[in-house]
């Protein structure tokens, strides 16, 4: 035969036990032609272009799976940054344009739609104000939209008064959906160095450099890079487990090049870039924390779980690039709280915390990731910490992020529950020395040397 | 859909019985589905894995409407079916 048993019958336990899949196929629409400085005039254009472009998605992609028995869990659309094509200073027209972009999503079945995204790693102008301001309404009164703001880049430094007026932008989101432990914060992500093609939610947008419409490919499966692992057994010394990381990478590579390339032959528009990110789920086994473990950690947060994680992203990476001509996004591990079933317990445990995650975030994709901590954090406190991590990023030429909850009335010992996708997570402890000062400076940390990197 | 080939890969897993072959083979013929290769085997002593390679060019049928008959086909045996386009073994087995 063409291929052995094995061959096939890897493949098939690959996706059937190990949840190896397309986590999701993610159309980036340009929106630059949409502009219209009449809110409503805008949100039509923006709403029929989302339709008409979007119709065919999810119906293609669940054909396409169908025939190559490769579950595509979502189907997701990444827009042009809302600050590029909503040209206005005032807040209700942000409103406008974003609640009929959710509309649109929801029309078309799409769960997620990315790109209610401003950059002001450098400063703001009166439009990044204005959609800024209609952040906490936009992320409390819509369901699917989800927000970025760029807030740092190693050619501009870090904002520092975007740090803070971002973090008072996550407590009143979190104030405003308190009723669901602040879930409008978890459709939010802070950047430094963000990538314009990136296909996962909720930090997806597209960006201007891009062309008029791509299909943007996300795999996931880190329960196959575990699977692999376990095969090898406890005495294979860490080259080896390397190699068989870069080997699962590659096979789980080429099934999303795949599909995303027939994806996009189907809807008649280019296929961008497949992005292979170890993006864990709520669901036991599918859990970039148990890589870890299998790895010999007795938890993650362990002392070893930089290096560990160092060589898991390296290697996801290695494998990736040699199986495809198109890998961009982000492509590495992420290490979301709450979205990872190990890093849940470890975060309950005490294995793991915001320091440590910090530490870990500076060898991986993305950052502090889908993180609650008390709702009583100052605002001086959460945008330090949020600039800890631009810092991160900005500093090792690397996108980094903060995606952080603080939970409303909720204490170290609570738990916060989202549900589906984004889980559950135990409210972590926040260090209570003061950093107040030094945040109310405000301004712009210069941009970081480029030589003389020792 | 306009490819030339038009191979996939079926996999039938799980508990061993007689008959499978058989049944999984005859369904197949009336579908129109012209085996080309065949394995089976049993793993670990208990678990029967056949892997079957076939083009169905001649078909009329829909890949999940292949994957319903094959899975209806054993429908009383402790039996999982998979059917998918052979590009996925392609694109991840060979460089």
């Amino acid at each position: 035969m063409k291929f052995t048993s094995e061959e096939i019958l890897e493949t098939v336990g690959m996706i059937a036990e190990d949840k190896l899949d397309i986590r999701t196929v993610t159309l980036g629409l340009s929106l630059l032609d949409c502009a219209d400085p009449e809110p409503a005039a805008c949100a039509r254009k923006v709403r029929e272009k989302i339709l008409n472009r979007g119709a065919r998605l999810s119906s293609t992609a669940d054909a396409v799976a169908n025939e190559y028995g490769l579950p595509i869990i979502n189907k997701r659309i990444s827009l042009t940054p809302l600050s590029l094509v909503v040209p206005s200073a005032d807040p209700a027209a942000f409103v406008k344009v974003a609640q009929s972009v959710d509309a649109a999503a929801a029309e078309l079945g799409v769960n997620f739609i990315g790109g209610y995204t401003a950059m002001i790693q450098k400063g703001e102008t009166a439009i990044d104000r204005a959609l800024i301001g209609a952040m906490p309404e936009v992320l409390s009164t819509t369901w699917r939209f989800c927000g970025s703001v760029v807030l740092a880049s190693t050619r501009a430094g870090i904002n520092m008064d975007g740090c803070h007026t971002m973090s008072r932008v996550i407590q009143e989101t979190a104030e405003r959906t308190a009723g669901q432990d602040g879930i409008g914060c978890a459709k939010l992500v802070l950047f430094a160095n963000p990538v314009e093609d990136n296909p996962f939610m909720a930090g997806a947008f597209f960006g201007s450099g891009e062309e008029e419409s791509s299909i943007l490919v996300g795999v996931s499966g880190p329960g196959a890079v575990r699977r692999a692992l376990e095969n090898l057994g406890p005495d294979a010394d860490l080259g080896r487990v390397a190699e068989a990381v870069k080997k699962a990478a590659f096979k789980i590579t080429r099934a999303g090049e795949l599909i995303g390339r027939e994806v996009a032959r189907r809807l008649g528009i280019g296929f961008g870039i497949l992005d292979l990110s170890l993006a864990p789920t709520p669901a036991e086994g599918d859990s970039v924390g148990q890589i870890l473990e299998t790895m010999g950690l007795a938890m993650p947060g362990a002392p070893g779980s930089t290096a560990a994680l160092m060589m898991l992203n390296d290697a996801v990476k290695k494998g990736g690039l040699f199986a495809s001509s198109s890998v961009g996004g982000l492509s590495g591990a992420f290490i979301p709280v709450s979205e990872d079933a190990s890093m849940i317990r470890a975060a309950r445990a005490g294995a793991i915390t915001i320091e440590k995650l910090e530490a870990m975030t500076s060898v991986c994709s993305v950052g502090l990731d889908m993180i609650a901590i008390p709702g009583a954090t100052s605002t001086e406190t959460l945008a330090a910490i949020i600039a800890d991590e631009m810092a991160i990023g900005c500093a090792n030429h690397k996108t980094t992020a903060v995606r952080i909850i603080p939970a409303p009335g909720k204490n170290v010992g609570d738990s916060v529950h989202f549900g589906g996708l984004l889980g559950e997570a135990p409210v972590m402890a926040v260090s209570k020395v003061s950093s107040a000062t030094f945040i109310r400076r405000g301004g712009r940390i210069p941009a970081p040397l480029q030589s003389l990197n020792n | 859909m306009d490819k030339e080939t038009r191979h996939i890969i079926v996999t039938v897993i799980g508990r061993d019985e007689v008959g499978i072959v058989a049944r999984i083979a005859t369904t197949m013929a009336e579908a129109n589905l012209n085996i080309i290769d065949i394995n089976q085997t049993i793993l670990g002593g208990e678990i029967f894995a056949m892997t079957l390679l076939a083009d169905r060019a001649g078909s009329k049928l829909s890949m999940p409407e292949i994957t319903s008959r094959l899975q209806e086909s054993v429908a009383e045996m402790s039996l999982k079916v998979t059917v998918q386009d052979s590009e996925v073994f392609q694109y991840m087995h060979r460089v």
